[in-house]
C-alpha cells in the first residue's frame, strides 16, 4: 500500500479556452486546490483535440488525460464539443477494446463559472488514476529512461 | 555427418538456449517469422518465414547513440555492439546468400560496426528447402536449395534432422554439442538432394531472362516505357522491400525522449515518399522514379557496383506477398521480353 | 468465370473502340493464375492480358484516386463491394464522377490464395473454380477444397450482390453465403476481460512489420500526405522501436476513416503478416450503429458521415470511462 501512496501519477488535462480554462482559473482564485499532478494544456475548443493528442500524451508519460470543454449547448463556436463527443466516445471505446484500463481516459464539461466543478473534477480523477497505478499499456519504454 | 530424432530437437534447442540466444522460425498466430527460442516456442521449420532473416544482423530498428544532458554537459553513449554468440536456426539458402550481399554492402568499403559485430557473432545453421514453392526462383541466381550452406547445414529427412558443418565456426559449435548426436552416413542427405533437384527442375519461374539485366544495362532500361504500367499497379507500400532479405536502405533518425535523444537506424523503403529525403526536398519525386529505384537498384546498381551480384536471391517472398501481385519476377520478364 | 471474362473483354473494347472511356482499369494476369495485378489499360495497349477470376478480389476503386487531376476517361471494374468505397470516393470529392465509367460486375466470392496455401497446398499451378468447390493442381499433385473454406474474409461477410453505383452491369452475382456474422469477432473480444484483450492486441500487432500496405491500399486513406509519413509530425513512420508505435499508428488509422470506412476488408486482405486488422475498423462501425443509429458508409453517396454531424442529445463519453463490467 505503501508504494500506492508514494506513487505520483502524470495527468494531461485539456481544458478549452472560454470555458474549462476559465473554469481552472476561477478553481485557483477562489483558493480551491486540485493536485499538482494535473498538467494543463489549453487549447482553443475542445474540438482541436486531435486522438493524436491523447496518444502522445500516453507515449510521454502521462497516467490518465482528461479532456474539459463547455457545456454541450455552450460552445464559443457553437457546436465544437458536440464533435468532440462523437470522437471521443468513439477513441475511448476503442482503447477499451485494445484492453487499456478505461478510467484512464476522459471527458468532463465544465463552464467558466464552475471552479468548484473543476476542482472536484480534478481530484476525483487523480484518485481514479491513483489507484489504477503506473500507466504501463501504454507508452514509450524510450521515454522512461 | 552427424544425425538426431527430430523428437530429440526440442531437447537440441534448450540445450542451445542455455548457452546462447537462438533464433528460429516461430508460428504466432499463422504467422512464421525468426523469433528469440523460449521454452515452449511453437517452433515451425516446414514453413518459409514472412520477414526474411536478415533481422539477426540487420534488425528493423536499432538504436545507434543516446544523447544526455547533464548540468551543461552533452553526454554522447555509443550503441552497444552484440558481444555474446547467437545462433540463427533453420535459415534457408536464399537467405544464406543474402547475408554475403548484405557483407558486401555493410563490411566492403564503410565498415559498419554494428552489423559486423552481429555478423562475428553469429552462426548460421542452414536448413535445406524440401518443399520450394512455386514462388521460388532461387536457381536462376545459382543458389542450390539442397545445400544451403551456412556454417552448419542441415537437412530433415527420415524423421531425423541431418547435420553437416561447412565452416570452422559451425565445426567448433557442434562440437559443443556432441553428445546430443548420432554419427551418420550422407546416404538419406544424398537421396533428398536429388528429390529436391528434381523438384527444382519442375518449378514455374527457373527461367528469367538475367542476361538483360547487369551493371552495363543502365541505359538500356532507364528510360523503358514499360516503368509506366508496371509502376501504376504499384501502391507503393513497404512490404516487399520489408520482406526482402537483401533490401539493406536504412534511415537514421532521432527520437526526443524525455530526457535526452536517442539516435536509432530503421529500415526504410524507397517505395516511401520521404526515401533520401534532403533539405532541397527528394530526387525521385513520382511513383514511377520511386518504383524503378527498387528494381534499378536490384538488378543494374548492384551489380555494377559489386562484381556483377545481383541483389536478389529469389526467395519469392514478394513474389507471395505483394498486396497486388506486382513484383521482381513481372518486371523481369515484362522489361527482359519474356511475357 | 471464363464466359464473364469474355463478356467483360468484348464490352470493354468495344467501350475503348467507340471513344466512351480512354483507359480500363482491369486486371492483367500474372505468373499463376491467381497474382493477377490491377492495371491500367489504354486505348492504345489494348487489352492484351486481360483477365477476370476468381482471385481478382482486390478493390480497384483507389486506382482512380491518383487520377483524379487526368482529363482522361476511366472505365473501371467494381464488385457489389467495392461500389460502396466508389460512393464514398465521390462523396469525399477524392474522385471525379464525370470522367468515370462504372462497370458494375456480378461476383460470387472471391478465393484467398493465403487460406488455400494454408491448408497445406504448395507449388500451386492452377486453380480450376467450380463454384462449390475448387480444383487445384500443384507440383506435388492435385487436390480439392471446399470453396467456402478459401474465400476471402470480406466475401465470408457479404454484404450483398446489389451494386450500389454502376453505369452498367455485367454478370449475375449471388450473395456469398456468409459463415459468420459481420460483429462476430468483435462480440467476441469485447466479452473477453481487458487482460485478454490487451494480450490479444499485443500478440497482433507485434507482428506489425510498418509496410504501409494497409494504409495504401485502402480507398478511405487518401490523404495527399499520410501523418506518418509527414517528417514534421513528430511521429515516426517506419520504425517498430516500441510496441506503442505499432499501437498509435493502427489506432489512428482505424480512426482516421471511422464514419469513411466501408468495410471492404482490403487492410486485412493485405496484410502480409495475417494481422486481423478488419476488427479494428469493425469495432468502429459497431460503436456508431449503437451510439448514432445503424450507418453504412458508401451505401449511396452524399451522406454525411456520423462523425461530422451529432444531435445534442448523443450519449456522453463518461458512458465509456464509467462503464461497469469486464
Amino acid at each position: 500500500m505503501q508504494e500506492v501512496k508514494d506513487f505520483k501519477p502524470t495527468i494531461v488535462a485539456f481544458c478549452c479556452n472560454w470555458c474549462s480554462y476559465a473554469g481552472a482559473d476561477l478553481a485557483g482564485s477562489s483558493r480551491l486546490s486540485y493536485p499538482a499532478d494535473v498538467k494543463i494544456i489549453r487549447v482553443p475548443c475542445s474540438g482541436r483535440v486531435n486522438p493524436m493528442f491523447i496518444l502522445k500524451a500516453f507515449e510521454r508519460g502521462a497516467d490518465g488525460v482528461i479532456i474539459c470543454g463547455c457545456h454541450p449547448g455552450d460552445c464559443h463556436y457553437s457546436t465544437g464539443n458536440y464533435y468532440t463527443r462523437r470522437r471521443l466516445a468513439l477513441l475511448y471505446s476503442m482503447l477499451d477494446y485494445m484492453g487499456i484500463e478505461r478510467g484512464r481516459t476522459r471527458v468532463e464539461w465544465v463552464s467558466a463559472a464552475e471552479g468548484v466543478k473543476f476542482s472536484t473534477v480534478m481530484n476525483k480523477f487523480v484518485e481514479d488514476i491513483r489507484a489504477l497505478g503506473e500507466c504501463v499499456k501504454l507508452g514509450d519504454i524510450r521515454c522512461k529512461d | 555427418m552427424k544425425k538426431l530424432a527430430l523428437s530429440n530437437l526440442n531437447s537440441l534447442y534448450n540445450a542451445i538456449n542455455d548457452k546462447m540466444k537462438l533464433y528460429l522460425p516461430i508460428e504466432n498466430n499463422g504467422a512464421v517469422n525468426f523469433g528469440e527460442y523460449s521454452d515452449g516456442a511453437n517452433v515451425n521449420l516446414n514453413k518459409m518465414t514472412i520477414k526474411s532473416a536478415k533481422d539477426a544482423f540487420f534488425p528493423q530498428c536499432e538504436d545507434l547513440s543516446n544523447f544526455k544532458k547533464e548540468g551543461k554537459h552533452i553526454i554522447v553513449e555509443q550503441g552497444e555492439l552484440v558481444s555474446e554468440n547467437f545462433v540463427i536456426f533453420g535459415v534457408r539458402a536464399c537467405d544464406v546468400r543474402a547475408f554475403h550481399i548484405l557483407d558486401t554492402v555493410f563490411l566492403e568499403g564503410y565498415l559498419d560496426t554494428f552489423y559486423e559485430a552481429r555478423r562475428k557473432h553469429g552462426i548460421v545453421i542452414s536448413l535445406s528447402c524440401n518443399k520450394p514453392e512455386e514462388s521460388c526462383f532461387c536457381s536462376n541466381f545459382g543458389i542450390d536449395p539442397a545445400e544451403p550452406k551456412g556454417d552448419v547445414e542441415s537437412y530433415i529427412t527420415d524423421g531425423y534432422m541431418y547435420f553437416n558443418p561447412v565452416t570452422q565456426k559451425g565445426a567448433e559449435f557442434m562440437a559443443q554439442f556432441d553428445s546430443l548426436f548420432e554419427n551418420s552416413d550422407d546416404k538419406a542427405v544424398k537421396e533428398l538432394q536429388v528429390k529436391i533437384g528434381d523438384i527444382v527442375g519442375k518449378l514455374p519461374l527457373s527461367n528469367l531472362p538475367l542476361n538483360e539485366f547487369g551493371g552495363d544495362k543502365l541505359d538500356a532500361l532507364f528510360n523503358r516505357p514499360e516503368w509506366q504500367g508496371l509502376s501504376e499497379s504499384c501502391i507503393g507500400c513497404g512490404t516487399c522491400t520489408y520482406v526482402c532479405p537483401t533490401c539493406q536502405c536504412y534511415d537514421v533518425k532521432d527520437y526526443k525522449t524525455n530526457t535526452g535523444v536517442k539516435r536509432f537506424r530503421c529500415w526504410d523503403s524507397c517505395m516511401r515518399k520521404d526515401f533520401t529525403m534532403m533539405a532541397h526536398g527528394t530526387n525521385r519525386p513520382s511513383h514511377l522514379q520511386r518504383f524503378r529505384q527498387r528494381f534499378m537498384h536490384k538488378l543494374v546498381y548492384h551489380p555494377a557496383n559489386h562484381n556483377g551480384e545481383f541483389s536478389c536471391v529469389g526467395c519469392g517472398r514478394c513474389v507471395a506477398k505483394c498486396p497486388v501481385s506486382m513484383n521482381i519476377v513481372k518486371v523481369m520478364k515484362t522489361l527482359g521480353g519474356n511475357k | 468465370m471464363q464466359g464473364l471474362e469474355l463478356k467483360l473483354k468484348e464490352r470493354l473494347q468495344k467501350l475503348l473502340d467507340d471513344g466512351t472511356v480512354d483507359c480500363v482499369i482491369g486486371w492483367t494476369k500474372g505468373e499463376f493464375i491467381y497474382d493477377v495485378t490491377p492495371a491500367i489499360f489504354t486505348k492504345e495497349s489494348g487489352l492484351d492480358g486481360f483477365v477476370y477470376n476468381s482471385f481478382c478480389g482486390a478493390n480497384l476503386s483507389k486506382y482512380l484516386v491518383s487520377q483524379i487531376t487526368s482529363d482522361k476517361k476511366f472505365a473501371v471494374i467494381l464488385k457489389p463491394c467495392d461500389t460502396y468505397s466508389m460512393n464514398q470516393l465521390i462523396t469525399e470529392h477524392r474522385v471525379n464522377r464525370e470522367n468515370i465509367y462504372i462497370i458494375g460486375v456480378g461476383c460470387s466470392g472471391h478465393i484467398d490464395i493465403d487460406k488455400v496455401k494454408a491448408q497445406g497446398v504448395s507449388g500451386i499451378t492452377n486453380v480450376i473454380d467450380n463454384d462449390n468447390n475448387i480444383i487445384i493442381n500443384s507440383i506435388y499433385g492435385d487436390s480439392k477444397i471446399e470453396k467456402a473454406s478459401v474465400l476471402l474474409s470480406k466475401c465470408q461477410s457479404c454484404k450483398g450482390s446489389e451494386l450500389k453505383i454502376s453505369d452498367e452491369i455485367i454478370g449475375e452475382g449471388i450473395k456469398t453465403p456468409t459463415c459468420d456474422e459481420r460483429f462476430d469477432g468483435v462480440k467476441k473480444l469485447e466479452a473477453m476481460t481487458a487482460e485478454e484483450r490487451f494480450a490479444f492486441w499485443k500478440s497482433e500487432l507485434s507482428k506489425c512489420i510498418r509496410c504501409n500496405a494497409c494504409r495504401n491500399i485502402c480507398p478511405a486513406c487518401t490523404c495527399r500526405t499520410c501523418v506518418f509519413d509527414n517528417a514534421r509530425s513528430n511521429v515516426a513512420a517506419k520504425a517498430n522501436a516500441t510496441e506503442f508505435e505499432e499501437k498509435m499508428f493502427h489506432i489512428i488509422r482505424a480512426f482516421h476513416v471511422a464514419g469513411r470506412c466501408t468495410d471492404c476488408g482490403e487492410c486485412s486482405r493485405v496484410c502480409p503478416q495475417s494481422i486481423p486488422l478488419h476488427l479494428l475498423n469493425r469495432k468502429f462501425i459497431k460503436d456508431i450503429n449503437e451510439f448514432y443509429g445503424d450507418y453504412q458508409a458508401g451505401e449511396e453517396s452524399n451522406q454525411r458521415n456520423p462523425l461530422v454531424n451529432f444531435t445534442e442529445s448523443d450519449i456522453e463519453a463518461t458512458v465509456i470511462s464509467d462503464k461497469e463490467g469486464k
